[in-house]
């Protein structure tokens, strides 16, 4: 699959990379953030792209797309929610959140491992993954659906019925 | 002092387990312990690469004069040394430089711990496979957990499974389980060879060293990887599984796949070679070789290798000893008259054997001598377009201008009829020096010496084997003048002869003895004659080799790294 660049996309991009006159290699994390804020993930295209764009070995880029748990290989669902598991949740019933937001999403994560960590439902509606801290001990168990901050969570299914 | 005169290097004062010495200002601590004979353990630090510092293994215990309260003065010792306060933690010795009046500890309790540690971190997930790793015999971290590692492991939970058998190039395999990330390799492929493929991705309790999908390591320096990975992590296709390194025995001669001569240790068993590694010498190839000279040793354990001199009779070539052939060539030989026998010597001859071959041409009366050139393709690291080990050799003691440039007027005097005996010394002159099997017909006597079985030596006479490069002792001169010598691992297989032997056999043969018995007489027979090698020996030559002729020759690498090294970016 060929990747298609927007040229609005590739201009805002151009632009950060001028940000970092003294080492093109610098602009990876920026040139990264705008193309997973447009795509939805790091596609292995969009990796040789990059390194393409910054003059680099394309490993140079995939060592940092791997390094970040913020970086996506893999498509989310329409909604991707984040459930912390960092102590303070963990002891307020982070793991019992995820196990009744799978119930509630329909999602299967079975198929998770450490490379792979997101598992999406079959209707691809939600996406689900574990995250390090959400920055809200006080108020546990957190989680976030996309750009959403959730805390006390207790009732998933109420929660997941305000996304459509 | 003047402009033009550079300052003088400040040295300063450390003490190093207990014992105070001087070293340079700028000294990396890890050197300075080396050179104080205190070596200290280490997996990441090379001194020809960068010094990311990050396996932690150099960490010492350092310690700096403390600061005096407002209003005290330190008092200096008798020997002018100030008290040293220990840091309590530890510092890594490979990235940090002495200090004046620093004080470093390579065996005290801390830094003991700190080895213990580092050590029982890296075992973790490591597969501890050596009965079946190639690298086991010369494994820094089999070394380091005898020395400093823990008996057992009290690791009780699942190791961290990576990939396995990876083929990163064409020459390179990796075990990610085995490696300790130290990221030499990748430093390497980065800064010595311009080919930046090497990356770790999944930092962190997965880390794993890896190539881009679809992208190889397959510049042609590969295989230096597998020599700097301290581990098992990285190994040579050509050399895995070959042989358990204990087993070798290790010879140190040179390159002679061009003219570079790059040091080299042959690594050698019963009569076979079984690797080539590069051997360190900053005036010729750094730390490094290319691939090519590395794995272009096959051929002597070919199975064309000639091992016994041939006649030729009525059916063919037949076997004989040394006595029937040598007499059947000389008085062939001595049958012709002044300028009638032509010699085609070799790039690939040492010193002695090219000095050999001048006696020889002179022996049987022929001014005909020259040698088959060989080009390549030059590259910006160590491979020379020179693709002879030793023209400079025989642009000295053949006293060729221009070599190769004779070869055309004995070809011609061969069709003309005037020149009726040939002579090849370990050329192919077939497929190597453009004579046809016509021309080589023509001859009324063709004498050959070569390693393996060719069409010269099927359309020759009389045959001789010659020793290949492992087998024989001399010395070769270097594109930048440097005369350095071959030494022989073993000797080759069957009848094989040192051609400086055959030669010598052969004079004898056709005037008489010549008192010379080993290489050594001859490179002293040498050194009387030509004033170039007056006053050496070639016993005497270092393993590194000494500057014999300046040519104004440079090697593209060591001048950048003489840069680098001048910045502070590497120990060098």
């Amino acid at each position: 699959m060929a990747l298609e660049i927007p040229k609005a996309l590739e201009k805002e991009i151009d632009e950060r990379i001028t940000h970092y006159p003294v080492s093109k290699r610098s602009a990876v994390l920026p040139v990264l953030h705008a193309l997973q804020h447009h795509f939805g993930l790091i596609s292995e295209e969009a990796v040789v792209w990059t390194a393409a764009k910054l003059e680099l070995e394309p490993i140079k880029v995939l060592e940092v797309v791997t390094f970040y748990p913020g970086f996506r290989q893999s498509a989310p669902g329409k909604y991707h929610i984040r459930v912390c598991r960092t102590l303070a949740c963990a002891m307020a019933g982070g793991h019992e959140l995820m196990e009744s937001l799978c119930a509630a999403g329909k999602i299967d994560r079975s198929g998770v491992t450490h490379h792979h960590p997101i598992a999406v439902g079959a209707d691809g509606k939600f996406s689900i993954e574990f995250a390090e801290c959400l920055a809200s001990c006080g108020t546990g168990p957190v989680c976030m659906v996309n750009d959403d901050f959730h805390e006390n969570v207790t009732d998933a299914s109420a929660l997941l019925a305000r996304y459509k | 002092m003047s402009d033009e005169q550079k300052p003088a290097v400040e040295m300063v004062d450390v003490q190093i387990d207990g014992e105070w010495h001087q070293f340079p200002k700028g000294t990396r601590m890890i050197e300075a312990c080396r050179q104080a004979g205190r070596d200290v353990p280490h997996y990441c630090y090379h001194p020809k690469l960068s010094s990311p510092g990050n396996c932690r293994m150099c960490l010492v215990e350092m310690g700096m004069p403390p600061r005096p309260r407002p209003g005290e003065e330190l008092k200096p010792d008798e020997d002018g040394h100030l008290p040293i306060q220990w840091i309590p933690r530890p510092a890594i010795a490979c990235a940090n430089t002495v200090a004046p009046n620093m004080g470093i500890r390579t065996d005290s309790e801390l830094t003991r711990a700190c080895r213990h540690g580092v050590m029982e971190l890296l075992l973790i997930n490591h597969p501890l496979d050596c009965p079946i790793c190639d690298q086991a015999g010369e494994c820094r971290l089999q070394e380091f957990s005898v020395e400093h590692g823990n008996g057992a492991s009290r690791f009780r939970e699942n190791k961290v499974k990576k990939p396995k058998n990876v083929a990163i190039g064409p020459r390179v395999r990796l075990d990610d389980e085995r490696c300790i990330m130290c990221s030499r390799c990748i430093r390497f492929a980065d800064e010595i060879a311009d080919d930046p493929v090497l990356g770790f991705t999944d930092r962190g309790s997965h880390t794993t060293l890896a190539v881009h999908p679809g992208r190889e390591l397959a510049n042609n320096y590969s295989l230096n990887t597998v020599d700097i990975c301290p581990v098992g992590a990285l190994t040579s296709n050509d050399f895995r599984f070959q042989m358990r390194v204990w087993f070798l025995k290790e010879t140190e001669s040179i390159c002679t796949s061009c003219g570079r001569g790059c040091n080299l240790t042959i690594g050698g068993r019963e009569g076979e070679v079984h690797r080539l590694t590069p051997r360190q010498n900053d005036a010729v190839n750094s730390a490094w070789m290319c691939d090519h000279g590395r794995l272009n040793f096959h051929y002597l354990n070919s199975e064309l290798r000639l091992t016994d001199p041939l006649i030729r009779g009525e059916a063919g070539h037949e076997t004989a000893t040394w006595a029937q052939a040598l007499k059947t060539a000389a008085a062939a030989l001595a049958g012709f008259g002044p300028n009638e026998v032509a010699v085609i010597a070799s790039g690939r001859l040492t010193n002695e054997e090219l000095f050999m071959a001048r006696q020889f041409a002179a022996a049987v009366k022929s001014e005909f001598i020259d040698i088959v050139p060989r080009l390549g393709e030059a590259d910006d690291y160590l491979a020379a377009a020179d693709r002879n080990p030793n023209t400079l050799g025989a642009k000295l003691i053949l006293g060729l201008e221009n070599p190769g440039a004779g070869l055309k007027s004995i070809r011609d005097g061969i069709a003309q009829g005037r020149i009726k005996a040939l002579v090849a010394l370990q050329e192919n002159l077939v497929d190597d020096a453009g004579f046809s099997a016509g021309d080589l017909g023509k001859l009324e006597f063709l004498l050959a010496t070569y390693p393996l079985a060719n069409p010269t030596a099927e359309a020759a006479d009389v045959v001789l084997p010659g020793a290949g490069f492992a087998e024989k002792r001399g010395s070769m001169i270097n594109l930048t003048g440097r005369l350095q010598r071959l030494n022989r691992a073993h000797a080759g297989p069957g009848q094989t002869r040192e051609p400086w032997e055959i030669l010598r056999d052969l004079i004898q043969e056709l005037g008489g003895g010549n008192g010379i018995y080993r290489a050594d007489d001859v490179f002293a027979a040498m050194a009387a004659e030509i004033k170039e090698f007056a006053g050496l020996k070639l016993a005497d030559l270092p393993a590194d080799g000494v500057a014999l002729l300046d040519t104004g020759e440079t090697v593209p690498l060591l001048d950048r790294e003489r840069e680098r090294k001048a910045k502070g970016v590497i120990v060098g």
